[in-house]
């Protein structure tokens, strides 16, 4: 279970001064369900995910991801948890095989536990033609299994993904959100950021709007359609953050942010 | 600190580092063909050029040769020498390397000798021309030859004994062990070789395991495991300094397998060419107790680079960021390791606490026999330090999320 209680994390910028990329956020997600967490560019998904993580930490609040807390107990929390995303990429130089052998290892787990995994995900995933050639000669779709196998070596009890189609051909995006499901249906605890609508429509089972590191919406899908008495996710998600113009605003702080 | 997941972390960075080409290049492919290569092609061109100009004649110029007709034949006569004729712009023309020197005999020589007044005769030559500095010794030999033929002459002349003008004979005899002469000679060098060395097998895996890692996003990959950074850090850190130990003792072993191969075959060539003159190689005439104080000395210098190289790295955003941060840091280093090789300045206990040049300082008195075992405690403990406050630094850098995540 992932529990976000009041997460906030703020960083110094040097044209904005102090920024609250994430600011008093709180959802729950439940075993055996999808959350998904929506907003445009910038919103703050990303900071979000990675504080549940554990890769960064919250100046104020806290999560509860399997039982564990984020700040007091990051390590434990790193266990129960794969955390996939379009920025966590592959060693070009190591093996498919190596490569989630590797992070089974740093998962405290042995040689033949490793090795009856990776059979195992081999099997699952088909990955068997590519185990033992080195990454960097892989295809995008290639590229994206040997991810997802690493982030499921040590069998986690929570999935993370951010933006994990992001940028990736029809083919790859499906294969990945088939995945993605099939983790709920196994029972684990899921959470998904996208700023893809139709994905989010599709696959989440809860979902999250937030813009400008506000959690502005949630609720499920036929929930959010009563509320803004709208039945399109994007158009849902357009009244969620205040119309056109205040997305448009954000985009554009965004934009100025990252020059 | 679990030593397993740092285990781990090391192995699968040194199969990594291993599969990586610009490491094999920095760390095996430069010392193992590069050194021999430099060591042989000096060599083999020094050899050459050394033999050229000793077997050619100097080309001599006499200004003022009808003032010692005498001397001039004698001159003629010796097949060292090109006398060529005598023009007004001999200067220019040692200049331009078309005379290797050019001798001005004064008006009235052959008088003022015989009236006992001595005259002055005058080498013209180009001060570190080698060619005019070889023909300015065989000039100055003759003319010294000749000197004494005159000085004998004039002795027998008045009914004197030669042991007038030589009453006694002067003789030097070395009492250093050669190993002693080979410290004193090299005892500079080596430090300074070491700590460059050290400092260039640390740079490219530190950028390549930091900076690197970031850039292609496998740093987020990493760090999403469930290992302590304190354990990523040290995993990292240990590679560094197995390459930057690595490279630093294969590029001494290939630099002294090149130095005694080199000297053995040069041997006797064009003035004993190479490195080692009488066949042996200087590495021979160097204290192995000395080679070993240089290793120990150095390991924590290792650790410093690695560990300041891996935290100045782990800042940048991309290898080639990196690489801006870390070039200028070479002049940062070699600056207090030549400082340590320059004449005048010694181990005192202020230069015993500056970083790498109290290395430098003390493995030249090593080399050269010299075990000041209260400055050698002090040295390596000082460097001990600086490399825990580098240690320390980078575990910090590691924990810092602005600097794993800096955009």
């Amino acid at each position: 279970m992932i529990e976000a209680i009041n997460l906030t994390k703020t960083f110094k910028d040097k044209k904005r001064g102090l920024v609250r990329a994430v600011n008093d956020v709180s959802f729950r997600c439940e075993p055996g369900q999808i959350y998904g967490l929506l907003g445009a560019n910038g919103a703050g998904k990303t900071t979000a995910l990675r504080m549940l993580a554990t890769l960064l930490k919250p100046v104020s609040g806290t999560a509860k991801v399997a039982g564990f807390d984020v700040v007091s107990e990051s390590q434990a929390v790193r266990a129960e948890v794969g955390f996939l995303a379009a920025s966590t990429a592959l060693y070009g130089r190591l093996t498919a095989r190596e490569m989630v052998a590797y992070f089974g290892r740093l998962n405290g787990m042995d040689d033949a536990g490793i090795r009856s995994r990776i059979q195992q995900l081999a099997d699952q995933l088909d990955m068997h033609e590519f185990l033992d050639r080195r990454t960097d000669k892989f295809s995008t779709g290639m590229k994206q299994k040997t991810s997802i196998a690493r982030t499921l070596v040590h069998d986690p009890a929570v999935m993370i993904f951010d933006e994990p189609t992001l940028g990736l051909d029809v083919m790859t995006s499906r294969a990945i959100v088939k995945f993605v499901r099939q983790c709920r249906d196994e029972g684990k605890t899921v959470i998904y950021s996208s700023h893809v609508m139709s994905e989010i429509e599709k696959l989440c089972d809860r979902i999250g709007i937030i813009h400008d590191g506000e959690l502005v919406a949630e609720g499920t899908l036929p929930s959010l359609q009563q509320q803004y008495g709208e039945t399109e996710m994007e158009e849902i998600f357009v009244k969620a953050v205040g119309g056109e113009a205040a997305l448009v605003k954000a985009l554009e702080e965004q934009e100025s942010l990252e020059k | 600190m679990n030593w397993q997941a740092i285990q781990t972390i090391y192995l699968k960075e040194l199969t990594d580092t291993l599969r990586d080409k610009r490491t094999l290049i920095t760390t095996f492919l430069i010392p193992a063909l590069v050194i021999p290569g430099i060591i042989f092609g000096a060599g083999f061109v020094m050899t050459k050029i050394i033999t050229k100009a000793e077997t050619e004649a100097s080309t001599v110029m006499i200004i003022g040769a009808d003032n010692a007709p005498d001397l001039v034949e004698q001159l003629k006569g010796n097949a060292e020498f090109e006398i060529v004729p005598e023009t007004d712009d001999f200067k220019d023309r040692i200049s331009h390397k078309e005379i290797r020197v050019a001798v001005e005999i004064p008006e009235g020589f052959t008088d003022s000798i015989a009236s006992d007044t001595a005259p002055d005769v005058t080498i013209y030559h180009y001060q570190g021309e080698m060619k005019s500095n070889m023909g300015r010794n065989e000039v100055r030999s003759f003319l010294g030859d000749y000197r004494e033929g005159v000085v004998e002459a004039g002795l027998e002349e008045r009914g004197l004994p030669k042991t007038i003008a030589q009453p006694f004979n002067v003789k030097s005899e070395n009492v250093a062990p050669p190993e002693k002469v080979g410290g004193n000679a090299f005892g500079g060098f080596i430090p300074y070789i070491v700590v460059i060395l050290c400092m260039t097998g640390a740079m490219y895996p530190a950028m390549d395991l930091t900076a690197g890692e970031k850039e292609r996003g496998t740093m987020e990959t990493l760090l999403c495991s469930p290992v302590n950074r304190l354990n990523i850090v040290l995993g990292k850190f240990l590679m560094t300094l197995s390459a930057s130990i690595a490279t630093m003792a294969l590029s001494l072993v290939m630099f002294v397998v090149s130095a005694v191969g080199a000297g053995k075959f040069f041997a006797g060539q064009g003035g004993g060419g190479g490195a080692g003159g009488d066949g042996g190689g200087f590495v021979m005439l160097i204290d192995p107790w000395g080679m070993v104080g240089v290793f120990g000395m150095v390991a924590p210098v290792a650790v410093l680079f690695s560990a300041g190289l891996l935290a100045v790295s782990l800042f940048a955003k991309s290898f080639k960021e990196a690489q801006s941060y870390v070039s200028p840091l070479m002049i940062v280093v070699i600056l207090p390791a030549v400082m340590g090789t320059l004449p005048g300045i010694e181990l005192t206990w202020t230069t015993a606490l500056v970083p790498i040049t109290s290395l430098s300082l003390v493995c030249k008195e090593m080399l050269s026999g010299v075990w000041n075992w209260h400055f050698i405690v002090l040295v390596f403990s000082s460097q001990v330090f600086y490399a825990a406050i580098a240690l320390w630094l980078c575990v910090k850098m590691f924990e810092r999320e602005s600097v794993l995540f800096r955009a």
